[in-house]
């Protein structure tokens, strides 16, 4: 699942498929899919794994049956 | 610019120290003499946090002239405990955890202290009001103004 | 919810929960502490900034021959000083000194070191910059308008279709939400739309930034400085200087406050560079007057959210549209609130859309969860109507459709489990609640919700000879965390509270850490400690089984002591901490802990506000009563730092929604950068903040800590919004509720017949 601007940059699609055991898989493979998603990834993504989020966390595991949702990065104060 | 030399008596020593004309005491305290307890919040009179008492009175160290204090009497925050022993407000401040960034605490100490010097058994809003000059960000004030009650208290009962 | 639902172990803590005091207290009811001004160093340069007195404009040439050959001037810095750096800093750097424009008000363009502060001052009156001045634009629709004088000619707003083709001052627009409002909106019963503004407010932190920064002719720099993240800020200061990290040593002072306001640069930088330039140490600390035209504060807003619901309270569908001007460069917080505006509501149609823009102000920074309060003021005092307008206890409509574990957030993902619905029925539960209300007497309530970090942590954790643990972190301690932080090592090695002492430790003696900020340090240092504890725990166990001739594994640690497994590895009399650290040197050597690690796990939190205000209506001014904060803290280390968390956080929302504004004049310059014209609340504008600290368990923390410094000021402005409302008779939609403000709102209601 794609949040906010990234899913306009996908071409308006809120889900995407993409093949891929771990969140530096799950990125790359959603760039190569969709080009204009890459410098957004590359600025930097937080993923979210059944509802845990990730910031830079290239190995996490993704089961198949995860949901994975890629967001906007987060700051604060 | 010639420096102008100044004696003063401070946390009750005999104390002198150079400095110019338009230096504040505030910077004399912290610059001149490593006192730097005392805090620049705004270096306009609205936070306190360089609260000290001259001659009895609590001011704003930053709307003191260095030269002023000539023949004077200062306290600073420095000067509150004696020795190893804190002073009651201290030790509520620190049971009460009524500091977070802590930056805020001395001026608190010392306008709290004068406070209670006046005032023994001020009530809530009294302490309220009576410490309306310090600003802190922080905590909110709440935990202050329950260690300045508790403090007084204990003062009261000798503890 | 009880631990077995989140799936942590029911543990019974010592150590954990209870109030010991803090170990950097005594420093600082003494006066003893150092914070960022209090450093000095041999041969120390006093530095000062000269800044645009200009709104924008651009910069023609600058001439500081005369300054320099003034008595006591040792050095003279512009934006030529520093190096090129990549795109992720050059915001940073063009705010740290301007190039070729000034952007806003109080914008660096050069500096000077002078040998005291009076020659200092003296040398920035004699630099000469040739501005020619433009037009500016300080109000966020005004900078979005057609006609606005654009700030940079290299964004064109992006996430718009067709792409513009000229550049403006919206970066972008961003949309958030899933289903269709449209198709939700149709199913309510009653449906309220409400344009919403707040006003820039600053973080306001009584210790303005301050550092001493020193560079050696052999290249090797050290700074002192008061920092939320020095790790971040040596990184940060190596880069713009074109320095090798490692030859940068940033020491973190004694911090007065952060709240988000200490997470980037702007004076650092320039320390080094003039030390460099200079070959001495340089001091530079800001006054309040710089804080307040050249440091971060958050942005100001323009809001519309509606949202429709049926008459028995389920929510249909919400939408908002949120523009936030975030000072001169991109990177205001509005996705931020566009992902928060809803994150309390389980909802089949939510869409938010986020309008980023620029204006000529100085650059927003962080300030206590990004975003979230506007939005949630914004939200929340729909739902509020919308309660009133239904006939429904407020927060009866929030409970139904609050979100649970499992519930789909507003901003994607599913929640684990969340602890919104028990500070709600806390909330009905307290006292507060029912407590009868006079005359001119208004109550608000206000949920809110903030996601918490984890982040890069790096722990060191040493057992000396004598028993003790020197415990060093990375995160510097912006409320109480080294006491924090102490217990939890202190619970899981199993000895006292006084044997840990915990330090901030420099950035050459620690791997890196991410900066103190999004309420990660309990959690994610927190984690860290434990993680490192348990290492340690792992070769204290490991000397003893070699002491007693034994598999390590079949030893355990138990309240401070190794002890054989079980009947099967042996009888031996336990072995204390202390026992195994006296003879550590001959059983092997030092023995220490460590963890590093990239934490996730951060548990999102919620809170709800409960607050009473009286309005006079003569004058207009609204005066809070009485206020209660209910928040999930998942596990409270510390009570009392956190109770301190939800207590300022309430109180800086009370000067966010009733006095806070930061106000240009025609000229695009700031009119009140003073304490004594940007007022924050005073100890008697205040009753005292009663706190209920809810502990649903996060399961991605050893303990079940979540974060709590942020989730505090989400909720403020929206409940005191609903009580000075409620007292007045008529829905404040602007921020803040300054006497006028509410008197106009008054006169009017009462001019259309409504009050």
């Amino acid at each position: 699942m794609l949040g906010g601007p990234l899913r306009s940059a996908a071409g308006g699609a809120a889900q995407v498929d993409v093949e891929a055991v771990n969140i530096r898989e799950l990125l790359t493979g959603l760039g190569d899919a969709h080009p204009k998603l890459k410098p957004i990834i590359d600025k930097g993504v937080a993923v979210s794994i059944d509802g845990q989020i990730y910031r830079d966390a290239w190995f996490q595991p993704i089961s198949p049956d995860s949901e994975v949702h890629v967001l906007m990065p987060l700051a604060g104060g | 610019m010639t420096a102008i030399a100044v004696a003063a008596t401070i946390n009750g020593e005999a104390t002198s120290f150079l400095c110019e004309a338009e230096e504040t005491l505030l910077d004399a305290l912290r610059d001149r003499l490593g006192l730097t307890g005392a805090k620049e919040g705004c270096g306009t009179g609205d936070c306190g946090a360089c609260s000290v008492v001259l001659d009895g009175r609590l001011v704003c160290s930053c709307l003191v002239l260095g030269a002023e204090a000539e023949g004077r009497e200062v306290e600073t925050i420095e000067g509150m405990a004696l020795g190893d022993h804190l002073h009651p407000l201290q030790q509520k401040f620190l049971d009460h955890a009524a500091l977070q960034c802590g930056v805020c605490t001395p001026g608190f100490l010392v306008a709290a202290k004068a406070l209670l010097d006046q005032n023994p058994s001020p009530t809530e809003e009294e302490v309220r009001f009576g410490l309306a000059g310090n600003l802190c960000r922080c905590t909110g004030y709440d935990k202050i103004v329950r260690a300045v009650m508790d403090a007084a208290e204990s003062m009261r009962d000798g503890r | 919810m009880t631990n077995s639902e989140t799936g942590l172990k029911e543990r019974q803590f010592k150590i954990v929960g209870t109030r010991p005091l803090r170990p950097d207290g005594i420093d600082k009811v003494t006066g003893r502490a150092r914070f960022g001004a209090d450093m000095a160093a041999p041969g120390m340069l006093v530095g000062k900034i000269l800044r645009s007195p200009h709104a924008h404009a651009r910069i023609r040439s600058i001439d500081a021959t005369k300054a320099l050959v003034l008595p006591g001037v040792k050095a003279v810095v512009t934006h030529e000083d520093f190096a090129e750096v990549g795109a992720d800093l050059q915001d940073v750097l063009e705010n740290v000194m301007a190039q070729d424009k000034a952007l806003y008000d109080g914008h660096a363009v050069a500096a000077v070191a002078a040998i005291s502060a009076g020659v200092a001052r003296k040398a920035l009156r004699l630099i000469e910059v040739d501005y020619e001045i433009l037009p500016h634009v300080t109000d966020v629709e005004a900078a979005m308008a057609a006609e606005a004088p654009v700030l940079h000619d290299d964004i064109v707003t992006s996430g718009v279709e067709p792409a513009p083709k000229t550049p403006s001052n919206v970066v972008h627009r961003h949309e958030f939400g899933h289903g269709d409002v449209a198709e939700g909106l149709a199913q309510a019963d009653v449906v309220i739309e409400h344009d919403f503004k707040t006003a820039a407010t600053h973080q306001g932190y009584i210790e303005p930034h301050a550092c001493v920064g020193s560079v050696g002719p052999d290249g090797q720099g050290e700074l002192w400085c008061c920092t939320q993240g020095h790790f971040w800020v040596r990184n940060t200061c190596a880069a713009l200087l074109g320095m090798d990290v490692s030859h940068l040593r940033v020491t973190a002072s004694e911090i007065g406050g952060g709240f988000g306001g200490k997470t980037t640069v702007f004076i650092d930088p320039v320390a080094l560079a003039l030390s460099r330039k200079a070959g001495r140490p340089v001091k530079i600390v800001m006054s309040r007057e710089e804080v307040f035209r050249a440091s971060g504060p958050t942005s100001s807003t323009a809001m519309t959210v509606k949202i429709g619901v049926r008459r028995d309270g389920r929510i249909t569908a919400g939408e908002a549209v949120l523009k936030f001007q975030g000072g001169a460069f991109a990177g205001s917080p509005v996705d931020l609130g566009a992902m928060t505006a809803f994150a309390c509501y389980d909802l089949e149609h939510v869409k938010t859309v986020a309008y980023d823009v620029v204006t000529n102000r100085p650059k927003q920074a962080a300030y206590r969860a990004p975003g979230a309060p506007m939005a949630a003021f914004a939200v929340e005092s729909v739902i509020d109507e919308l309660a009133s307008k239904i006939g429904m206890d407020p927060i009866e409509l929030r409970l139904k459709n609050a979100v649970e574990n499992g519930s789909q957030s507003s901003y994607g993902p599913k929640f684990g489990p969340v602890g919104l619905v028990e500070t709600l029925v806390a909330a009905r539960e307290h006292e507060h609640y029912t407590a009868p209300l006079g005359a001119n007497q208004g109550r608000g309530i206000a949920s809110g919700f903030w996601f918490n970090f984890g982040g890069q942590t790096c722990v060191s954790l040493n057992i000396n000879a004598d028993g003790s643990v020197a415990l060093a972190v990375g995160t510097p301690d912006i409320g109480g965390s080294r006491a924090s932080m102490g217990q939890m090592a202190a619970e899981e090695l199993g000895i006292g509270y006084d044997k840990v002492r915990t330090i901030v430790a420099d950035t050459a003696s620690l791997g890196y850490n991410d900066i103190s900020e999004g309420s990660r340090v309990t959690f994610s240092t927190g984690l860290a400690t434990i993680q490192a504890a348990r290492d340690a725990i792992g070769k204290l166990c490991g000397r003893a089984a070699q002491t007693w001739g034994i598999s390590p594994d079949a030893v355990v640690w138990e309240d401070g002591y190794a002890r054989p497994a079980g009947a099967n590895a042996g009888e031996f009399p336990p072995l204390s901490l202390a026992e195994i650290a006296e003879t550590a040197a001959k059983t092997g050597g030092p023995i220490a802990g460590h963890c590093e690690v990239n934490a996730a796990g951060a548990g999102v939190s919620f809170a709800t506000h409960l607050v009473d205000a009286e309005v006079d209506p003569e004058t207009g001014r609204a005066k809070i009563l009485r206020y209660t904060v209910v928040q999930d803290a998942g596990k409270a280390i510390h009570p009392s730092y956190v109770e301190g968390q939800y207590q300022g956080g309430a109180v800086q929302g009370v000067g966010w929604a009733l006095n806070e504004e930061y106000i240009y004049g025609e000229d695009g310059r700031l009119q009140n950068p003073s304490f004594l014209d940007y007022r924050i609340p005073v100890a008697s504008d205040l009753p005292m903040i009663d706190t209920v600290i809810v502990e649903v368990p996060n399961p991605g923390h050893p303990y079940g800590v979540r974060g709590v410094g942020e989730t505090s000021i989400v909720p403020p402005l929206a409940a005191i919004a609903n009580a000075v409302s409620a007292a007045a008779g008529v829905r404040l939609t602007e921020l803040p509720m300054s006497p006028p403000r509410v008197l106009r709102g008054i006169d009017e209601a009462a001019a259309n017949g409504k009050a």
